[in-house]
């Protein structure tokens, strides 16, 4: 009898505190890893074998895909005190007011596309809503009425004015179909700002081998 | 009843000791499996979405308050111009262009290591050789045109980064002797 239960025991370990441990991993990464959110403007970035990763806060990607073709610019903040600092004082600018809530839900706007007149139907709306694909129209960026350049210029100035060390970085996040000349005035936007640094969001490719 | 009192009384106390121990312990290992295959999926998810980026630089912008640049001399023996067409279809040419390099007339190539990388990279073996300075390498000048896509931007980029060539630059100004080119590309 003795002998019987003994070769059991070893048969089976005891997997409670595995089991919880790996409960406990699997809890915490469940909780930082962040929700994908919809986007607005999908865009099919092209490949790269360059493997820096962009940063994380005092970003603003400029989105520029094709939709219903159409050329649209879509501009997403990272950081929310940023998103409202630019918010306000865009609306100066613009001699908009916009209330404190709308304040606060455009802060957790990530991305928009909207003439700076519609923005408050958008911060107004869902989600859901608001991405639906197609519906904003993107920021319009031409010489008459360049709202992009002053959304870059002003989140840059909220960004000094928030007394943030690092200057703000640009990211172009354009769609591999995208034509040159867009990317082209995209980047005369910027660079029209002294900003000539600039990382260009792209997929990941496998390194090929050189010799 | 009867049946049961004459288990408990004959059956012995080692049959129901053992089956209490079998309901105490779950068998676990399933619940394990499961818990670290989600683990694996949630790190690999989490770490691979970020995004990866491509740094580019580019020159100033001269103001108009600015003094005019001297133009400053480039050895043509340095240069490959690539200009980049619609279709994914690439001309290049070394050195200048009614004056090319020793097989580097401008020419059709495509891109991807059968392309303009096999180029590439034999001139950046070649180059520092032939100036006779190992930091005086090759130039890159991409050159797209209206037609080409950003894909074909970050592919030359790219290429720039494969082949370690130290000095490219971006140019949106076409060479009148170049329209012909572009023409050929874009038609």
């Amino acid at each position: 009898m003795a002998k019987i239960t003994m070769s059991k025991k070893a048969a089976s370990i005891d997997m409670t505190a595995m089991c919880d441990v790996a409960f406990l991993l699997l809890t915490f990464f469940i909780l930082t890893a962040t929700a994908k959110q919809p986007e607005p403007l999908p865009v099919q970035t092209p490949a790269s074998t360059v493997q820096t990763k962009l940063p994380e806060t005092g970003l603003i990607t400029l989105t520029v895909g094709k939709n219903q073709d159409k050329n649209k610019v879509f501009i997403g903040m990272k950081d929310r005190d940023i998103r409202v600092k630019t918010l306000e004082l865009m609306g100066d600018k613009y001699k908009i007011k916009f209330t404190p809530e709308e304040s606060a839900q455009f802060e957790l706007i990530d991305e928009f596309g909207v003439p700076i007149t519609a923005l408050k139907q958008i911060i107004g709306m869902r989600s859901s809503e608001r991405n639906r694909p197609g519906f904003q129209p993107g920021i319009p960026m031409d010489s008459i009425d360049n709202q992009l350049k002053d959304w870059i210029y002003t989140a840059r100035q909220a960004n000094a004015d928030l007394g943030k060390k690092d200057y703000l970085k640009f990211a172009i996040k354009g769609d591999a179909q995208q034509e040159y000349p867009q990317i082209r005035k995209i980047m005369d936007i910027l660079q029209d700002q002294d900003i000539n640094n600039f990382n260009l969001v792209t997929g990941l490719r496998a390194k090929p081998k050189t010799n | 009843m009867a049946e049961l009192n004459t288990g408990d009384g004959g059956g012995g106390k080692g049959g129901k000791v053992r089956s209490k121990k079998q309901n105490s312990k779950v068998d676990l290992t399933a619940m394990v499996d499961l818990a670290f295959l989600l683990i694996t999926f949630f790190m690999l998810t989490t770490s691979l979405s970020k995004p990866q980026s491509m740094d580019l630089g580019m020159p100033a912008k001269p103001k108009p308050t600015d003094p005019p640049i001297k133009s400053l001399p480039v050895d043509q023996r340095r240069t490959v111009t690539v200009i980049l067409g619609a279709n994914d279809k690439i001309k290049w040419y070394h050195g200048l262009i009614d004056a090319p390099e020793e097989g580097g007339k401008p020419q059709d190539a495509g891109y991807g290591s059968e392309g303009i990388r096999k180029e590439l990279l034999k001139r950046v073996k070649s180059i520092p050789l032939v100036t006779g300075d190992k930091d005086k390498g090759l130039i890159v000048i991409i050159k797209p045109t209206s037609k080409s896509t950003y894909k074909n931007l970050v592919d030359m980029l790219d290429e720039m980064a494969i082949c370690d060539v130290k000095t490219y630059a971006i140019v949106n100004d076409f060479l009148p002797l170049e329209k012909p080119l572009t023409d050929e590309l874009n038609k």
